[in-house]
């Protein structure tokens, strides 16, 4: 089947002082194709831990990842990462970095420059290509991650929240950016984040997950990103459904949020 | 036990009376540096008011950033240095108004009062001449005067004392009962000598006048030569070399031996870091050797490092290949632990395989690291030449002042030991342009 299978997923290791952490039981989730997914949850309930598993830097302890049909091993070309910061290249141009994974292919450097010279008008970055990474913003860096992974040409796009180090502003930019991309490349994004709004506008499905052990909670369908595809996102969020959803989820994790402290107060 | 910490208070309180002698010189000093300060920060409010940012803070105490250097201090200081330097040593370069006292040179005397064994006491002269170091002896003729004490003469080099026998023309002497009871009209006796005005006399156990001529505030040449003479050192010794060896050759077989040793050092040092900053067995088979190796100042290593090398090229370029290696090992240790794994990562989900990761990934985020690693082991290859060349070399600019310093050439040891910060100095300098050049991307992770 084409599209990316997260198959009863466990996660369980020991930790130095005798105990054992169940960082996921049985995670399940089938994405289609140029679906957009976003995922949601407290701190502790393993959603880095389950994007390090789908993007192979983790092996999980059950259960198994299939992409197109093929079980995922390791890291690869075909699921493209983008991390928070920090992940540029600071020794390379805003050229180099993006045409990163072209070059490790061994393109052709016309071809090559061709490409990146395009994913660089896309995100808005053309005037500058020869520029040193360390010399831009932190909110072009992060259209240069973008950059870097599109330019790749992965299956799967994981963003472990990408938005997160920005400043409101930016990130609101950034979040039309994102839409517009998905839509325009249709690849398979699953992207982590702790705002529940980013979570509601940039979630065509989005996965609310729960900690101790890191499990699904709950998962909604929204028309929120199709909406926001192009458009302003301001008005997005005038959607009666928008409201409404943001404090179901709100109170669901500051429920969450609460049974933890409770818990950590019953054993002390 | 008991024996060595009481050997160590009697240093300690040593130490302590030369600290307190130092004290006046050292509040001498800060004073100038104060009056300097007020005297410079006077002249600049005259001048056009700085109008940048940093002028407009009204908290500066405590900004780190609102400090910075004042050029006027640094060219006052080290003008300073030069001032003081020439006039404790009357350099030519210095107006003699500015030269501290120098010691008496010229004729003078003073008069002796001797009474011989009845009581009876008469009155002689002593004429001195103090000539300068190199200056022909002078010598005269004086009169024998009246009375049993006779008159006589002295010529003694600056800084030098003599023995003046008065009793060898007198009609009486000491071995019949004479003696000397004052100089100058003052009582003098072997625990007090008397004070002539240009210089000190003194009796001696044996009953003779010993006459030390005026120091004044100067060093003497053997001691601190002056900045000219030091100059004129450097142009000879460039040109006609020291001891048939000439300058040109002792730096550079000093600077010879720290970049092939620093460069081998690095050569093995690097792969060496590596090795231990990408696999556990590496690292847990080296790090109890390099953890061991490293607080080992590689001077320490210099008897060993002759006893099996001798005092030729291979010892010296081992020593300063060991003094390099453990700080570059653990410099690209470091550099390739430091790696941000999201940037492995993001390197693997583009593709990159191992090779790659290392050459496009680790080595360039590594650089930055080596880079400083390289800067100190410069700075300490250069320091660790010097000592092994004071110890055993036949060339090289530690080799040049240790042999100086025998025949006390304080003025090329001087030279020396100004090359010596010259140099090092530099090298520092040139690593950092490299650094700049190389690494722009240092500290903007």
């Amino acid at each position: 089947m084409s599209g990316l299978e997260i198959d009863n997923i466990s996660m369980r290791f020991e930790l130095p002082n005798g105990g054992a952490v169940q960082a996921l039981k049985d995670v399940s989730l089938d994405l289609k194709k140029g679906e957009l997914l976003s995922v949601l949850g407290p701190s502790g309930c393993g959603k880095t831990t389950l994007l390090n598993i789908v993007a192979g830097f983790l092996a999980p302890t059950g259960g198994e990842i299939r992409l197109n049909g093929g079980t995922v091993s390791g890291p690869s070309a075909d699921r493209g990462m983008v991390f928070q910061q920090g992940a540029l290249f600071e020794w390379m141009s805003v050229r180099d970095n993006v045409g990163f994974g072209p070059s490790m292919k061994g393109m052709p450097t016309a071809e090559k420059r061709e490409k990146v010279d395009h994913l660089l008008d896309v995100v808005g970055l053309q005037d500058f290509k020869e520029k040193a990474v360390y010399e831009l913003s932190g909110g072009m860096q992060q259209r240069v991650s973008l950059a870097r992974c599109l330019c790749n040409e992965p299956d799967v796009i994981l963003m472990d929240e990408p938005l997160g180090a920005l400043d409101a502003l930016t990130r609101e930019k950034m979040q039309g950016l994102v839409l517009k991309l998905w839509k325009e490349t249709g690849k398979t994004i699953i992207l982590i984040t702790h705002s529940v709004e980013e979570a509601l506008l940039l979630g065509e499905r989005l996965l609310v997950m729960a900690p101790r052990p890191g499990r699904i909670h709950k998962e909604y369908r929204l028309p929120f990103a199709e909406l926001g595809v192009g458009a302003d996102l301001r008005e997005v969020k005038k959607h009666p459904d928008y409201a409404k959803t943001r404090e179901e989820i709100l109170t669901m994790i500051w429920d969450m949020e609460e049974e933890i402290m409770g818990r950590s107060e019953e054993s002390a | 036990m008991g024996q060595i910490l009481s050997d160590l208070g009697g240093e300690l309180f040593v130490l302590f009376v030369s600290i307190a002698q130092a004290l006046p010189a050292l509040v001498g000093y800060i004073a100038i540096i104060l009056l300097a300060m007020t005297v410079w920060r006077f002249v600049r409010r005259q001048m056009t008011p700085k109008a940048d940012y940093t002028s407009l803070k009204t908290v500066t105490f405590g900004d780190e950033s609102a400090v910075v250097s004042d050029k006027a201090a640094s060219v006052i200081s080290i003008a300073l240095i030069f001032v003081i330097w020439g006039a404790f040593t009357g350099s030519n370069w210095l107006p003699g108004m500015f030269h501290a006292p120098g010691p008496f040179v010229g004729d003078s005397s003073f008069v002796y009062t001797v009474e011989d064994a009845n009581g009876n006491q008469d009155e002689a002269t002593v004429f001195v001449s103090v000539f300068e170091k190199g200056a022909e002896v002078p010598s005269q003729e004086v009169a024998a005067g009246t009375g049993f004490a006779k008159d006589d003469f002295l010529a003694v080099q600056a800084y030098r004392s003599k023995l003046i026998l008065w009793d060898k023309n007198d009609e009486t002497n000491r071995s019949e009962g004479a003696k000397i009871v004052s100089v100058d009209g003052r009582a003098i006796s072997k625990d007090n000598a008397v004070d002539v005005g240009f210089g000190r006399v003194a009796l001696t156990d044996k009953g003779t006048l010993n006459f030390e001529p005026g120091k004044g505030w100067q060093m003497e040449n053997i001691w601190l030569p002056a900045p000219d003479s030091v100059a004129s050192r450097l142009v000879s010794v460039w040109a006609e070399g020291y001891q048939n060896v000439t300058l040109a050759e002792h730096l550079s077989f000093s600077l010879f031996r720290v970049i092939v040793g620093f460069f081998l050092g690095a050569l093995v040092g690097i792969p060496l870091g590596y090795a231990m900053g990408l696999s556990d067995w590496f690292r847990g088979w080296f790090d109890p050797i390099v953890e061991f190796m490293r607080p080992v100042p590689p001077l320490a290593l210099i008897p060993l490092v002759i006893i099996w090398a001798g005092i030729g090229e291979q010892g010296k370029i081992i020593l300063l290949f060991l003094a390099a290696l453990w700080i570059m090992a653990i410099g690209a240790r470091s550099g390739v632990s430091g790696v941000k794994i999201s940037k492995v990562h993001a390197a693997y989900s583009l593709g990159a395989s191992k090779v790659q990761i290392l050459r496009h990934v680790i080595i360039p985020n590594s650089l930055p690291e080596i880079f400083t690693a390289a800067r100190v082991a410069m700075g300490v290859c250069w320091g660790t030449v010097v000592a092994a060349e004071l110890v055993a070399a036949e060339k090289g600019v530690g080799k040049m002042i240790v042999a100086a310093s025998k025949f006390q050439d304080t003025d090329i040891v001087l030279m020396g030991i100004i090359l010596i910060g010259i140099i090092g100095f530099g090298i520092d300098v040139l690593m950092r342009l490299a650094e700049k050049w190389l690494v722009p991307w240092k500290g903007k992770g």
